[in-house]
């Protein structure tokens, strides 16, 4: 009898078959979805209308990974959600299988294979780098060392005209109190070869942008790690009449998206200099003040540009002696909803609702300039349906369509496991004879051979 | 190649009451296969942090050859991961996947190949480096990712609990393949785990650790015939040794109704009126005298089988009485209920400790 682990159970996993294998089960609980490389068996399932990602791991990994993806939404790091481990399984012959550990399956998000089939600008591989290079830190300022920092196991989100990452693979992690510059240095070197080795492999592949080379872009991820770490942790030290620079600092660090909960500030005992180093800084800064003003919840860059916008509609319409929060009610209830209520529901899967009213603030830019006067925004949404959302692909769940290698997939349900074989039988492998059975059990300790051995 | 170093090496984690790895010095010898191993909380995989530059050391040092690293940073270390990075690129032959590390550190081409094609002959995958990964079997996987590891050509591998993600099979012919290329490379190892089987079917020597504190480095044979402490004498072995409380009588230590015979210079060293008496379990054999044992179970396995009881009389019931586990031959299996004695098959083979401190007096 399975059990099942779970801070919010829920009764229809239960009829799932668990006494089989995942890669046995069957074709109509499962979905394509396209996912990253990874070394253990993983499918997506859905259940009740849902997506949910399946992976068979040894119990131990699928516990740990649970409790650390959630302690990551505890310490509200952007990863996906932890659903359940399905431990005790057996199978018809009562011989155990491994754990299955569940997790929601991240609407919206877009794998980087996903991307990269369907061909990618080279500014856009930019992003993405970017994209992984904030989360990597966000992790590392919460003393998250991640052991396999990988375009495989993250995912990424539209934000506004950037990405966000989201990590999906918390296997090798450790969550510390902080993190020391060695374990740093080690999560940095371990991301540079992953990443070298991702970007090698979408060159062989024919799917990397010719004007782009691996090394180039592998050792991007340290310099711009570097530099970020340094703007949101590093000490600096001005002239004692400089105090103006503490604030600057701050505003610099708001810019990136960061909050300061904390800046060390140290003055010269005769006052000449003064030292500041933000001890304790928060990302999220921009997607908070609008989740407070609106209740909408959106990534940091989509915030900022929406924040932006109430901030013009409050100048526009000569709101300024009004609260932000009834600004930002009015707000909501004049563009944001008309808006989204313009766009019909069949399209609604396309983009995440933020992400439209982002869209559609740049097509009135583009109709405006065009036009010579200001476009009023329902019109502007109603062309950007027309225009433009008809023709994207749905992305609330992207379904895996190869379109660069016109191959059969070896197995539709698992993409990662390749194509089907074309290059004939396996050679001999002389270390599998296929006597495994053979084998003593692991916790046999043969203490006789050892003897043998010694004395042979 | 390369010597390994540990001098009084300790860390402290802020805030914690009591060192993670107390004052550890261990010299590890070039092209040596040490194991530490220990329990969750040990230490082990601290220390092997600490040698791979992760962890800070706080006070003491080590030393790579005759190199001080205790304060390089991991990369300027010449040291390998080995199995950090099990992903395989599908579009890249087997030879890329081995390689690309070597690629990324500017090795011209001629070489890579070369220290490929060398890797993989060892490896068994030489037929294998012109295809692509996807079909490649768990094992070969695995070998892949020593390859990796093995290209580099570093002073030191290191291993962290490497076959803990494994199911039982992939570890037990994993486990005996990675102590046989080590033992042809020839490449100073250090390799971390929790499981003391693994650790005396891998290791040239075994450091066992518990709570921060180096118990014993030792051959495997000497770890299990010689443990130096009641802790040591637990944790190595499979069924683990019967350790036994016996109180110090003329002539020996009295368990039960039945006096172990005990030298006079031995319990000489005794640190109370009682002494730990530590027998494995093969090193038992039903006999007319010996300690009397009230059997629960017997388990056969073929020709051999395990006998798990109590010790007559030391318990009110079978969860409070002391248990026994003796290893006898399935022609001799007695019925469960009755009473049997049992004795050393060899007075050498029975261990003394020392009540209090714990230590090997015998």
């Amino acid at each position: 009898m399975p059990h099942f682990l779970s801070a919010k159970p829920d009764s229809r996993f239960i009829p799932l078959p668990w006494q089989l294998p995942l890669a046995q089960w069957p074709a109509d609980l499962l979905v394509a979805l396209p996912r990253g490389i990874s070394r253990h068996v993983v499918r997506f399932i859905t259940v009740g209308g849902v997506f949910y990602a399946a992976k068979e791991v040894v119990e131990h990994l699928a516990m740990h990974e649970y409790r650390m993806l959630t302690d990551l939404r505890r310490l509200d790091a952007p990863s996906v959600e932890p659903v359940a481990v399905v431990t005790g399984r057996v199978d018809g012959r009562g011989d155990p299988l491994d754990p299955v550990l569940i997790t929601k399956h991240l609407e919206f998000s877009l794998p980087y294979r996903t991307l990269f089939d369907h061909g990618v600008r080279p500014e856009t591989v930019t992003r993405l780098v970017d994209a992984l290079v904030v989360l990597f830190v966000r992790l590392h300022l919460i003393g998250f060392l991640w052991g396999d920092v990988s375009l495989s196991n993250v995912l990424f989100r539209r934000d506004a005209g950037e990405f966000a990452a989201y990590l999906v693979d918390a296997e090798t992690s450790e969550l510390h109190p902080s993190l020391s510059d060695g374990q740093r240095e080690h999560d940095l070197s371990i991301a540079h070869l992953n990443l070298y080795g991702e970007f090698l492999d979408l060159e062989a592949g024919g799917i990397l942008d010719k004007s782009l080379t691996p090394k180039v872009l592998a050792d991007s991820i340290i310099t711009r790690y570097r530099d970020l770490w340094g703007e949101l942790t590093g000490a600096e030290e001005y002239a004692g009449g400089e105090t103006y620079q503490v604030e600057d600092r701050v505003r610099r660090l708001n810019a990136l998206g960061f909050d300061v909960a904390e800046l060390d500030i140290d003055t010269a005992a005769d006052g000449s200099t003064i030292r500041i180093q933000p001890k304790v800084v928060e990302a999220g800064y921009y997607s908070r003040r609008l989740m407070r003003l609106t209740g909408i919840d959106a990534e940091e860059n989509q915030a900022r540009r929406l924040l932006n916008d109430i901030g013009i509609f409050r100048a526009r319409e000569g709101l300024q002696h009004l609260d932000e929060a009834v600004i930002g009610s009015m707000w909501l209830r004049e563009c944001f909803q008309p808006v989204l209520e313009a766009v019909p529901s069949q399209l609604r899967g396309k983009r995440d609702p933020v992400q439209v009213y982002h869209e559609v603030l740049e097509h009135r830019w583009y109709l405006s300039e065009r036009a010579q006067h200001e476009v009023p925004l329902l019109q502007a949404a109603q062309a950007y349906v027309h225009d433009i959302l008809e023709t994207l692909p749905d992305e609330q769940v992207s379904l895996d369509e190869p379109t660069v290698e016109v191959r059969l997939p070896a197995n539709p349900y698992d993409p990662s496991a390749g194509f089907v074989d074309d290059e004939g039988p396996l050679p001999p492998d002389p270390w599998e004879t296929g006597d495994d059975a053979d084998l003593p059990p692991a916790d046999f300790l043969d203490i006789a051979a050892l003897r043998a051995r010694q004395q042979g | 190649m390369a010597t390994v170093t540990f001098n009084d090496a300790t860390r402290v984690y802020p805030g914690a009451d009591r060192p993670a790895v107390d004052k550890f010095s261990l010299e590890i010898g070039d092209g040596e296969f040490m194991v530490l191993v220990g329990p969750s909380g040990c230490g082990k995989s601290t220390t092997l942090r600490m040698l791979a530059g992760l962890e800070e050391v706080n006070s003491g040092t080590i030393f790579i050859g005759e190199r001080d690293v205790t304060t390089l940073p991991p990369k300027d270390r010449d040291i390998a991961m080995v199995f950090q990075n099990y992903a395989l690129y599908p579009h890249m032959s087997v030879a890329d996947n081995m390689g690309f590390a070597l690629k990324m550190a500017g090795v011209p081409k001629a070489e890579r190949d070369q220290r490929v094609a060398e890797a993989a002959k060892l490896l068994g995958l030489e037929e294998y480096l012109a295809r692509k990964p996807k079909a490649l079997s768990g094992g070969q996987r695995q070998r892949v990712a020593m390859g990796r590891a093995i290209v580099r050509k570093p002073q030191v591998f290191l291993m962290d609990e490497p076959l803990s993600n494994l199911d039982a099979k992939l570890r037990v012919s994993t486990r005996t393949q990675i102590a046989a290329l080590q033992a042809r490379l020839g490449v100073t190892t250090v390799y971390v785990t929790h499981d003391q089987v693994e650790a005396m079917t891998m290791g040239d020597r075994i450091a066992v650790m518990k709570d921060g504190l180096l118990q014993q480095v030792d051959s495997p044979l000497k770890l299990y015939d010689e443990p130096v402490n009641i802790f040591v004498a637990g944790f190595i072995g499979s069924p683990a040794m019967n350790l036994m409380p016996a109180k110090i009588v003329e002539g020996g230590a009295q368990i039960g109704d039945y006096t172990v015979p005990i030298s006079r210079e031995v319990l000489a060293k005794a640190d109370s009126d009682t002494v730990v008496v530590g027998i494995r379990p093969e090193n038992f054999k039903i006999d007319t005298t010996g300690i009397s044992v009230d059997v629960a179970v017997v388990e056969e396995l073929g020709a051999d089988g395990y006998l798990y009881g109590t010790i007559s009389g030391s318990g009110d019931d079978a969860i409070t009485a002391q248990q026994i586990v003796a290893h006898i031959s399935a022609r001799t299996a007695p019925q469960r209920g009755t009473t049997v004695r049992l004795n050393a098959i060899d007075p050498a083979t029975v261990h003394v400790f020392a009540e209090k401190s714990g230590l090997r007096i015998s």
